[in-house]
């Protein structure tokens, strides 16, 4: 069987600092983005590498393309209502690429601003 | 929490694995001795999805654990999961046939009632 030539990995499209938002979806299957991130917007702290889908492989596929890894940095008290530690708390998530988008540099994320209504 | 009660309070979309948030009562740090049937269970999942034989993902066990419901998630211990998702990944992938496992287990039931007084 023949496929259409597909690229074997994206390229990283985000660099340390700048701001993203984790997509909102629920698909099918294994999922490697937790539900309670989904939605938040955070800092890109680094990028960790680049992997097989985890998606395509539980279905035992090939995992490509391959999909860039980035650990992102949320603000404690923007993620967690009623979160009673101090206002600078982090928590550092693993996202893959294509659960993040870009968020326009005037939203600073964490900030009492950005806490959306749960 | 009765085990099994948060699933039904979950938004449409979120498996009942992913409780990151969620009340589940507080963690036990203990170590603990396996039982050697627990530490094959380990042993076999390590030899399936290595390169040599390359049987079975860990994307896929991942796969299947979440999806065997809120039921048996909760009354299954973790080496038992376990043991459920390689038989469905080696059933899927048409390593083993049903009724050979079938057979098996009926022996191995058979073998443990006769060795335990009632």
């Amino acid at each position: 069987m023949t496929r259409v030539a597909t690229v074997p990995e994206f390229a990283p499209r985000y660099r340390a600092g700048d701001a993203v938002r984790v997509r909102r979806a629920a698909p099918p299957g294994h999922m490697r983005t937790p539900w309670y991130i989904r939605g938040q917007a955070g800092v890109v702290e680094r990028l960790c590498g680049t992997f097989g889908n985890p998606e395509e492989l539980a279905y035992n596929r090939s995992g490509e393309p391959r999909q860039p890894l980035y650990r992102i940095r949320f603000g404690q008290a923007a993620v967690w209502r009623d979160y009673a530690g101090p206002e600078r708390d982090t928590i550092d998530v693993e996202i893959y690429q294509h659960w993040l988008e870009p968020v326009e540099p005037a939203s600073n994320p964490g900030s009492p601003a950005e806490k959306a209504p749960r | 929490m009765i085990p099994g009660e948060a699933a039904s309070n979950l938004p449409p979309g979120r498996s009942y694995h992913d409780m990151g948030g969620l009340p589940a009562g507080p963690v036990e740090p203990a170590e603990h001795n396996y039982a050697p049937w627990e530490k094959r269970v380990d042993a076999l999942m390590v030899l399936l999805s290595g390169p040599r034989r390359n049987l079975l993902k860990v994307d896929e066990l991942r796969r299947n654990i979440e999806g065997l419901g809120a039921r048996a998630y909760d009354s299954m211990s973790y080496y038992e999961r376990w043991m459920a998702a390689v038989s469905a990944i080696l059933i899927e992938r048409g390593v083993i046939a049903i009724d050979e496992l079938g057979r098996k287990m009926s022996e191995i039931e058979a073998q443990y009632r006769e060795a335990t007084p009632p």
